[in-house]
Order: C-alpha cells, then structure tokens, then sequence
C-alpha cells in the first residue's frame, strides 16, 4: 500500500507538536511491512542540500525528490519538497527575526504557535491564503505524477493539498487532525481557517483525531457525522540513552516547571495563582517557566503582583538539550492547558521520571493513569497537587516506578498500525 | 445436621472533606458532613432499615430456629446516632430477641492489628465496650477488620479472653482442606476459627445479579440445592457477606431481599440445616486441624491478601506516618484528639489510595469517592498533617524539635563513621607494620591484594583479614582475630578514649 502524504514540517526543521508527531508516526509506519510512504512538505529552499532529485512541476513550482534514510526508520522515505514560500515559524522571536532580515524577499513568513495558529496581520495574511492555494495546485500535479493507494493529510493547512490529490487521482483522502483552530485561538475562530478546516474534514473519507477531546470538537463544531471520525493516540519517541551529560540541581530546593507556550490555550495564567498558593506555605520550593508568547508580559506582572518573583523564574524559549536539562532539574511538571489536543510533552517528562499534573482538558489525560490530573481551572486542586508531590515522598516514588513504564508502551508503532486499520477500512469501503 | 452461619459485616466509612493543603493549621474539621449523612441516610432506608425488618419477621415465622450474627463497626455505630438513630432502635430489637449475636471488632475498622497489637487490645476493648452498653450483651467473638487473620493476631485475640474469631476460608491457606469445618488458632487452639466460605458466600454477595453469570437468576430454591449437595460430612457452612449486599450492593429491585426471605424456608424445610451464631458454631462443633497463616490474609480480592490497604508506597508511608503519633496521641489525653485519631484509621482511608484498581475489579471503584488513588493520597496526607501538627503543639514537641534531634542523630552517625574509618586507617597501617613479624607471609599479602580489588575505597584491609566486615566496633574489640591480634589490643583504649561508647549502638544499628 502507497500513501501521499502531505505535512509541513519534518525533521531537521521542526517547529513544534506537529513536526514531532508526522516524524514519530512515519517512522511507526516504517516498521509496518507493504507500507510505503510518499511525504510531501512545502519547503522554501536556500540552505539544503541540493543532491536530491529535482522536478519541475507545472506552473514553475519546483519539486525536489530525495530518499532519506532517517535513523530508526527501517525503509528510506520518499520525500517531496515543494518549493513553496511557506515556511511555519515557531516563536514570535523567530519571526520578527527572520522577517527582519529578509526585507521583503520572496519567502511569506507566517508565524505559528506550536501547532499552526496564524497571526493574522494584514501584511501576509492574504498572501498565506493563496500560498496554500498554490501547495494544493502543486499537489494536484504531483497527484498525477505518482502512483498511490490512499491520501493522508496532517492539519488545515495541507487539507487543501489532500483535497486536490483526491479530485485529481479519485483515490480516498485520510484527514488528520491534531488541533483545531477551537484549540489554538481559545474559542474565536478565525473563519478562513474555519472554512478550510471544515471543507477538508467534509471532503475526508475518514478523519483521524489525536484524542476523544478533539474528536468531540470535530463532531460538534465542525458537524462531522461520528462514524467517521476515529480517535488515534499519539505516541512518544523512546529516550536515547546515554546522550546526556549528566545534569545538577544547583539548589536544594524544589522546582516545578511549566513548560510551553505562554498563551492562552497553555493556561500559564492558572500556574501562577497555583503557585502563589504553594507558596504561601512553603518555602523550598521554585517555579519555573519556560517558554515565549504573547501573554509574557501578563503573567510577569501578575507574578511580580502576587509578590513571588524571587520563587518564580522565566527562562524564554527553551530547545534541544535545554529542554532536556530543565527536565533533569524538575520535581514536578505542569501541564494547565485549557484546550490540549493530546499534549505529548508530559509524556517527555515522564520519560525523565518526572512526574505530571495535567489538566481533564488534554486529550494525553485521556490515556494517562499515573499522572494527577485536574481541572485547569481548578486552581486550588493544582496546589494541592503540586504541594501533595512536593511534601509527600511516596508520591513521587509512585510516579516514577509507574510512570516511566507506562510511558514507555506508549509506542508509534502502536499508532501507526491503528493508523493503517483506519486505511484498510477506508479502503475496503472505497474499492 | 449442618449448621449455617450468617454474619454481616455493617460499615460505613467516616468520609474526609477534600482538605486541601491551605487548610493545614487553619482548619481542624476534617469530614464531609454532607456525604457521611447523606450516605447513611441512603443506605439506612436501602438497607438496613427494610433488612433488619426482614431479619425480625423470619425471627418471627421460625422461632428459635433462625440465627443470624452481625458485626457494627463503631464508626457505623457513630454514625447511625448521629445521622440514623432508627437505625440503632431496630437493632437493639432484633438483640432484644436474643437469638442473634453481635460480634466484637476494632472500634476504628482499623487495621491496626497490623501496626500494634497494644493499640489493638485498646480499640477491640472500647468497641466491645460500646456493644455491651447498646445491646446489653458483651461479644463473646471477634472478626477483624476486612476478615484480617494471622497465626499472631489470633494469639492475641485470644489473649483478650475471646473464644472464636472469623476468617476468610482463602484457598492459599487451606489447599485441600475445606472451610466448612472449624479449625483453631496455631499458637493457642483454645481460639477456635469459623472460616469463610467463599464461593457460596460470593455467590450472594457478587454475582447474585450479574446477568452475565451461568447461574443467573438465582433463586432460594437453587441455592439451597448447593449447600444441600455439599459433603454429609461437612460440618457448619459459613455465609460471611457485607450486610449492605442486600438493597445497597445489590439493588432491592433485583430481588435479593426476597432471596433472603425465602432461603430460611428452603433451608429448614427438610430438617438438613440448623441456623447457628458464631458463639453457638463454636460450641456446637469440634474443630478439626489448627490452620497455620504465618502471612496475614483477608477477604479481599483475588489474592486474599492486604495488597488492597497496604500494597503501594502511598499506603505504606501514610500507614507508618499515622502509627507513629500513636505515643503522642495518648499524651495529649484530648477527646477531640482520640475522635480524629479513631476516624483517621479507618481501614477504607487505605482502600482509596489502591492502584490495584487500575487493573482490578470494578468494586474499587464503586466503593471509592476520589477521582484517583493520588488524589487519595494527598488528602489524607493533608489531614494527617494538620492532625500531627496538633497533637505535636499538644505534647509540646514541636516538629522542628524533632527535626533537630534527628539531625543531631544524623551528626553523629557521621562522627562515628568518620572516626570508623580512622581506626581502620591506624589498624592498616600498624598491621603493614606488624605483618613481616607476626604472620607468614603469603597470607598477607594474599588478603591485602584481594582487599583493594574488591573494596578500595574504605580502606577496609583489615577487616577483610579479620572478617568482621560489616559488623560493629564492639564486635570487632570482643573478638580480636588472629591476623591483627596485637592491634586488637591497642585500640580499644583509644576508643574509650574518644568517649565513642555511648554511640555505638547507633553505629552498629547503621552498619
């Protein structure tokens, strides 16, 4: 079986949840025998490799073809880059950067938060819309060019491209969804996006949600009929061993951390209150937040008002072996979102033995059981909670010799042969 | 004849509030008043009330010939007269026939046969206290919390003057043997034991109305045909069920309170069966065999162990953390003090923070008010530490005091291991100094080799010579050994010296 693929970001250049879960779930299908996968990313070219085949599509859009062989992938890939001029950004900081230094060139920068919410600014926002327009042209013409059995397409911006391939090649059409724009703009939609979105789900033979939480939204604010829409877990990637130099708490002191985006969808806002309240009753304890968004400067002035600014510290946008270290420091990991479709970074956390509080409003609570969970506005059961970890040791010792084992079954395998069910049914009602 | 023998268990556990960690040394009110009467009141008009009705008709219809035998926790007792004290009037009626027994427990459903067996005599003596001053007769045999048993905790039942005691007739225990027999206490046989039997009582208690069940529906009649086919040498037939089974456990509307009104009629129709109390079974029958449980049982689940109340890290250290205030609680001789000492060890506090349930039965969850056996945990912890805070004020020892001598403990444990290690630095070297004089060569030279391969670091040559490897100071000065013998001589001066003497009990404790 071929599948088309259509994504927007894929490692090396990964900019947040998105990235993570394609790689995660391509490298799961990899590991399924008869199963090929055709990965097609919009890409603005400049500092790549150029060894890899290059076709020119229709309409002067190049396309490059490579086989890559990633690391625990058991086949090479056959990976398609469009030569777009979309390029998601992660951080705000990254944007202004790139955009100052481009003056105007012909890449459109948007910015998105971990899993593509636009920024809306009159400059490019009109722009966008015809860029994707033109990723679904190409995807047409690369629809025609390919053979293929089935269509995959990973959130709003390729559903366009998803629906193109299908109208061209007749072939079903899977869309995936790992967020909505209910998820990522905290309620007021944009309706472009909207639109888009709920073309792409009524266009899809079967749509895959990352959680029954988003399931949930699909059907009712999207108005999808439930029978097809299945729920499929996301997964973790295994921890490497033995990478790490060995980090050192520099102080005896408790740390709890918040890590993520500071926006709305995140709930910083409930982690300092639920701070403030631990810390009115303990001492030994530090809080940590780690990450960028709009809502910095709100939650800065809030701490500084509550008067705990010596206890609680922001440390900007972390990666990499950052984010590695601020685990290995951790006693406790937050997770307050108001809206999570899945959330994989508790279980990152958990890989490192921390244990998590998450909030009923992520769909990763949905499969988590050795992890406390409350409500993110709950504020005073987060304390509690927070304060429970910190004071009580037994809980913690339960966390870690539970937790990383729970962890650790969840695997993309797993995932990615649940994914190729939903193929076969998709198939055999098709054919 | 066979002898039947019906005992309910009748509790209700005194529900927390959630407590959060804010309301430590703010708030010393510790329970959900709305659940606990709201509950009791429920189940008392589910219950108990239209069961203990039943139990006085058929009293009524036959007479001398039925018996039946409870056991009320005094917290269940606690509760019916504040909340339900009609509850506690049919009672005292149905004991007011004489024909039904009550049974002795720890006041607290406590498990704290398990911690201490002093404070267990205190709570089995107040709750049969409390039994004699209500329905006017002193129980004359004992079931434990949860059916919990051991040979230890019999004997100790025993030693309290009780004649009989009640117990899971678990199969890891009996083998081959059978529960429908009387059997007697390992370490003292004057305590005889009824034993559960577990498939027929569970045949009630479970799967009376689990549609999913071969045996279903099941009927007086049908019952009654299984006991009627067990064994003509089997003895007495121990039917052991919570007494919430009928009406609360399993809904009026299956059908269960007829069941229980009609298999008196089925049983004694054909003069096969008497109906005994535990006190009569015991005088009645001739126990058989001693049973030997080294390992405490109880009723429940699959493996008949304690996995369900003591099986994970958050039980265990908010069990260990409560028994150790005991000492202290008795200090502060404070009536509200004892009150929430008594409703903090009821054994159900333990239950909620059972992960078992992930896996496990449904019935966790149905008798479980908290979301997660964390969330359990982190309440009850947030009482007990109020709770200690307390007590602590109350006897005057402050927590930071006891900080502090611990860490003066601490301090001193590293003394002494530092002064450990001295000596066996002195010890090495005046053997390296004494070796080519004292003893042959090889042997030496042999030892010390192995000594640095295998433990470097503490330096300990010597103590491989002399092998007391990891015993104490003293240990070593009583038994100078052949390879250091002069050295052996020399340091126990020095350690007088030191004033090392009164420690050394510590240090040994830690090695």
């Amino acid at each position: 079986m071929r599948v088309l693929m259509f994504g927007w970001e894929f490692p090396p250049h990964i900019s947040g949840g998105l990235g993570t879960a394609c790689y995660g779930l391509t490298r799961g299908m990899s590991h399924i025998s008869g199963l090929e996968v055709l990965f097609v990313v919009p890409k603005a070219w400049g500092d790549e490799d150029q060894s890899a085949l290059t076709l020119i599509a229709a309409d002067n859009f190049p396309v490059r073809k490579k086989f890559i062989e990633m690391k625990n992938f058991l086949r090479e890939m056959t990976y398609l880059e469009v030569h777009s001029r979309l390029v998601p950004y992660m951080s705000p900081e990254d944007y202004a950067e790139t955009v100052n230094n481009s003056e105007g060139g012909s890449n459109v920068y948007f910015n998105t938060e971990e899993i593509g919410k636009l920024k809306f600014t009159g400059k490019y926002g009109p722009d966008l819309f015809q860029e994707i327009a033109n990723y679904a042209l190409v995807a047409g013409v690369i629809a025609d060019d390919h053979s293929f059995d089935i269509i995959h397409a990973h959130d709003w911006l390729t559903y366009p491209a998803g629906m193109a391939a299908k109208a061209v090649s007749g072939k079903p059409l899977v869309i995936h969804v790992h967020a909505t724009d209910f998820d990522r703009s905290g309620g007021s939609v944009n309706p472009g996006v909207f639109e888009i979105e709920k073309r792409g789900m009524e266009a899809a033979d079967m749509i895959i949600a990352v959680s029954n939480l988003t399931r949930t939204t699909v059907i009712e604010k999207y108005g999808i009929n439930p029978a097809r829409v299945v729920t499929v877990y996301n997964a973790v990637e295994p921890l490497e061993l033995g990478e790490w130099p060995e980090f050192r708490k520099p102080v005896n002191e408790k740390i709890v951390t918040f890590l993520g985006r500071i926006t709305l969808q995140k709930g910083p806002e409930y982690f300092v209150e639920a701070a403030h309240k631990v810390l009115m009753k303990s001492d030994n304890v530090r809080f940590v937040m780690a990450g960028s968004g709009d809502l910095f400067p709100r939650i800065i002035r809030r701490a500084a008002s509550l008067g705990i600014m010596d206890r609680f510290h922001f440390t900007g946008f972390l990666r990499g072996q950052d984010v590695n270290h601020m685990f290995a420091i951790s006693d406790l990991y937050v997770m307050p979102s108001v809206s999570e479709p899945f959330g994989i970074s508790p279980l990152e956390a958990m890989q490192s033995n921390v244990p998590v509080i998450i909030s009923h409003q992520s769909g990763v609570s949905e499969i988590l059981k050795h992890a406390i969970k409350v409500d993110f506005w709950d504020i005073d059961a987060m304390a509690d909670a927070i304060y429970g970890i910190l004071h009580y040791g037994a809980l913690s010792e339960m966390f870690k010799k539970h937790g990383k084992t729970e962890v650790d079954n969840l695997k993309w395998e797993n995932s990615a042969l649940h994914v190729k069910q939903v193929y076969d049914a998709v198939l055999a009602k098709y054919y | 004849m066979k002898t039947i023998c019906l005992y309910f268990q009748v509790h209700q556990p005194f529900r927390f509030r959630r407590y959060r960690f804010f309301d430590i040394g703010e708030s010393h009110y510790y329970y959900d008043d709305y659940s606990n009467e709201s509950i009791m009141k429920k189940v008392a008009g589910r219950c108990y009330l239209p069961a203990n009705q039943l139990m006085l008709d058929l009293i009524e219809k036959y007479g001398e010939r039925f018996r039946v035998a409870w056991s009320v926790s005094g917290i269940a007792l606690d509760q019916f007269e504040l909340y339900a004290p009609e509850v506690l009037e049919s009672f005292r009626k149905l004991a007011a026939t004489g024909q039904v027994e009550f049974l002795a427990e720890t006041y607290s459903h406590s498990l704290v046969s398990l911690a201490d067996p002093d404070e267990f005599r205190v709570q089995v003596k107040e709750h049969s206290d409390r039994i004699e001053s209500l329905f006017g007769v002193r129980p004359g045999v004992f079931r434990n919390t949860e059916l919990v048993y051991s040979d230890d905790i019999g004997a100790v039942v025993a030693d309290m003057g009780y004649g009989a005691m009640l117990t899971e007739g678990a199969k890891h225990i009996l083998g081959w043997k059978s529960p429908n027999y009387l059997y007697y206490n390992a370490v003292n046989p004057r305590l005889k034991l009824l034993l559960k039997n577990y498939k027929l009582s569970d045949d009630i208690a479970f799967r009376f109305s689990d549609r999913g069940w071969g045996e279903w529906p099941l009927t007086a009649e049908k019952y009654a045909g299984w006991l009627r086919d067990i064994d003509k040498k089997e003895e007495v037939i121990n039917l052991f069920m919570d007494y919430e089974t009928f009406g609360e456990h399993q809904d009026v509307g299956t059908g269960i309170l007829e069941f229980l009104r009609a298999l008196p009629g089925e049983l004694l129709r054909h003069n096969e069966f008497r109906f005994a109390t535990p006190s009569e079974v015991a005088s009645l029958h001739e126990p058989v065999a001693s049973m030997h449980v080294p390992y405490p049982i109880s009723w429940a689940d699959e493996e008949r162990d304690l996995s369900a109340w003591l099986g994970n890290d958050m039980q265990n250290e908010a069990f260990t953390k409560l028994y150790e205030l005991k000492e202290l609680v008795k200090k502060t001789n404070d009536t509200k003090i004892m009150t929430d000492w008594r409703y903090l060890q009821v054994s159900d506090h333990f239950y909620y923070m059972s992960t078992k349930f992930f896996s496990d039965g449904e019935v966790h969850k149905y008798f479980n008010p908290y979301e997660s056996p964390y969330d359990a945990f982190i309440n009850y912890m947030n009482v007990l530490s109020d709770f200690a805070r307390r007590v602590n004020e109350m006897v005057g020892a402050t927590e930071t005091e006891t900080t502090m001598l611990k860490r003066q403990i601490r301090d001193r444990d590293e003394q002494l291991e530092k002064l450990q290690a001295e000596i066996n630095e002195l010890r090495e070297k005046r053997k390296l100094v004494a070796t080519p004089v004292v003893e042959g060569e090889e042997e030496v030279t042999g030892s010390k080799s192995s000594a640095k391969a295998s433990k470097p670091s503490t330096g300990s040559g010597s103590a491989k010579a002399s092998k007391p490897s990891g015993k104490s100071v003293s240990a070593k000065a009583s038994k100078p050994s052949t390879g250091s013998g002069s050295a052996g001589k020399a340091k126990p001066v020095s350690r007088k010296k030191a004033e090392t003497g009164e420690k050394k009990p510590r240090g040994s404790k830690k090695a």
